[in-house]
């Protein structure tokens, strides 16, 4: 049965938490480590750390860019019709020139459109780069919104097309934390979700909230319990039990994982004991995709 | 009023562990959780007395009258955010829909109207003792969160007349509610963690917050997890000349008085105390300037 899934066609995984810290990325490099061939996308384009583990080979970046108005001073009569009509605010006029605020323009592409002299026209402006590599076996796609930029989702989209390209094999979405906008873009186009909390009440809270956007979009996930303390109790395992979710493993606190973590290093290529541990989540999870 | 806000780039470093304590250290009249779309500040500061609740409206978004289109497909055309569905009858996609209200404008028929809608809840407490907390909670999936920090602080600010500080935790990241959340404070403080991500994420939020002319301050937390990572931040935040204001312990019993529902200030315990230190170090810095 096993070897029969292996061979299924592209399958995403999506790794997400609400709240940061949890271990997103930890799980989700070292489920690309353990499942390959394999791609690894990192969607937390505002603070990706997935590449410091891989250290990705013959890096190809692609700069991703975003839609903003600008208006030709000399057809511009100053009628002010695309500042009444923007909802963000993005556009002002001076009284003799139109000033645009690009960082809060959402592209929409309608001040553009009803300009009645058609002074106005789009030019691209630069929001982050997506970065292609290849560590052994894994692809790694990085998504890295620039400094001082808002909005993350464009580099989101940019990713999501790139992994829509992609061949046959395991595809891991690091998502980012939370539970807005960025979170759901992430998901949408994957096929398992994979829930990661930490035993505490933040982590079971969070939790919670994520279940609920995994629940509105009808993704089928489970639940990997994380940072374990010895003879402790997990308000997280508590809620998945309370509640009948699947608990796809359990991730003891464990000393030597969370120095090989700090220091960038996949705990599954250094340590056979990692290895297998991983290797167990993966197995589960591939059963519970079959399904 | 002097503010606050504690901040981190990476997430799960303890801003919220650490804003606790300071709130209840501080015994600040005014805090507010910013981190809108996974607020966690409220299970461990146990307000009594009233608590507001206001419905928090993002931009009006699109919706179709399906007695009057007549599937011309111009707003499928013109719509940039996939949020117009086709099909035996055309609508919007209220997750997608950013509100611009373009569908509406081109619309030969006059089919589309944009409805107001809840993208969240503000909610403000006033305790009569602690003082005022303002939360809030934003709907999964939207995408006004910058918006909405704004407004959990202006609620904190107008409520909260007679305070001296206000302390607020912020959420992880570098984008729109980090940048909504720096605007107006007087101080930071990044709490990291020593790890490569750690310092990468630091890296960033510094570049972001130094950007907006912020005055900042640094601490490491679970600071003894790897110790040569720790003096890392130390040196480079000497470097930087951005002052270091501790390093707070790893210690499980941490973990055990949150879960309890309590803030590290409430039980004497390690990081409880390391914290102190680190506030002392930053009502210091905060005065001076």
């Amino acid at each position: 049965m096993r070897d029969v899934i292996t061979e299924r066609t592209k399958m995403k995984i999506a790794v997400l938490s609400g709240k940061g810290g949890t271990g997103k990325t930890m799980l989700s490099v070292n489920l690309a480590a353990v499942a390959t061939p394999s791609t690894y996308v990192d969607c937390d384009v505002e603070e990706p750390n997935g590449y410091l583990f891989f250290k990705p080979e013959d890096v190809r970046p692609e700069i991703v860019s975003v839609l903003v108005p600008s208006a030709d001073p000399n057809i511009c009569n100053g009628c002010k019709e695309c500042v009444r009509f923007c909802k963000f605010h993005a556009l002002a006029h001076s009284g003799e020139h139109l000033i645009v605020f690009e960082d809060v323009c959402h592209s929409c592409g309608g001040c553009s459109l009803i300009c009645p002299l058609n002074a106005i026209t789009e030019h691209p402006r630069t929001v982050g780069v997506v970065e292609s590599g290849r560590s052994g076996e894994v692809t790694i796609h990085t998504g890295r919104m620039n400094v001082g930029e808002a909005a993350g989702l464009p580099i989101i989209r940019k990713l999501m097309k790139k992994i829509s390209e992609s061949g046959q094999e395991r595809i891991f979405i690091d998502c980012p934390p939370g539970s807005s906008c960025t979170v759901m873009e992430s998901i949408r186009d994957a096929e398992f979700c994979v829930l990661v909390s930490e035993p505490t009440i933040f982590g079971t809270h969070n939790l919670e909230m994520i279940v609920e956007l995994v629940r509105t979009f009808d993704k089928p996930f489970g639940v990997i319990l994380n940072k374990r303390l010895d003879g402790e109790k997990d308000p997280s395992e508590e809620y998945c039990h309370r509640n009948c979710l699947p608990i796809l493993g359990k991730i003891p606190f464990d000393h030597e994982l969370g120095i090989l973590n700090s220091e960038g290093k996949i705990a599954s290529r250094e340590n056979g004991r990692f290895f297998q541990m991983f290797k167990d989540i993966y197995d589960h999870i591939t059963e519970c995709v079959s399904i | 009023m002097k503010q606050l806000l504690i901040l981190s780039g990476k997430g799960g470093t303890g801003k919220t562990t650490l804003a606790s304590a300071i709130i209840r250290l501080s015994e600040a009249k005014a805090c507010a959780d910013c981190d809108v779309d996974a607020p966690n500040l409220h299970l461990v500061m146990d307000y009594k007395g009233e608590t507001e609740r206001k419905d928090y409206y993002g931009l009006p978004k699109a919706f179709i009258d399906a007695g009057l289109c007549t599937h011309c497909g111009s707003c499928l055309e013109i719509c940039r955010f996939e949020a117009v569905i086709s099909g035996k009858k055309m609508h919007i996609d209220p997750r997608a829909c950013e509100g611009c209200g373009l569908c509406e404008r081109i619309c030969p028929v006059g089919a589309i109207e944009m409805h107001p809608s809840v993208a969240g809840e503000l909610r403000l407490l006033s305790d009569p003792e602690k003082g005022i907390f303002s939360t809030a909670q934003l709907k999964m999936g939207n995408g006004t969160t910058g918006l909405l920090v704004t407004e959990v602080k202006k609620q904190m600010i107008k409520a909260s007349d007679n305070a001296s500080l206000a302390v607020i935790d912020g959420s992880p990241g570098i984008g729109c509610p980090v940048i909504a959340s720096i605007t107006g404070v007087d101080m930071i403080l990044i709490v990291t963690e020593p790890s490569l991500s750690g310092i990468s994420d630091m890296d960033r939020i510094l570049d972001t917050a130094r950007r907006l002319g912020s005055d900042i301050t640094v601490c490491v937390n679970k600071a003894d997890t790897n110790q040569k990572m720790t003096e890392q931040i130390r040196d480079r935040c000497l470097q930087m000349d951005v002052p270091y204001t501790g390093e707070i312990p790893f210690d499980p019993e941490a973990v055990r008085i949150v879960n309890k529902g309590l803030t590290l200030a409430d039980e004497k315990c390690p990081a409880g105390d390391a914290i102190r230190s680190v506030f002392e170090n930053v009502m210091n810095i905060m005065n001076r300037r």
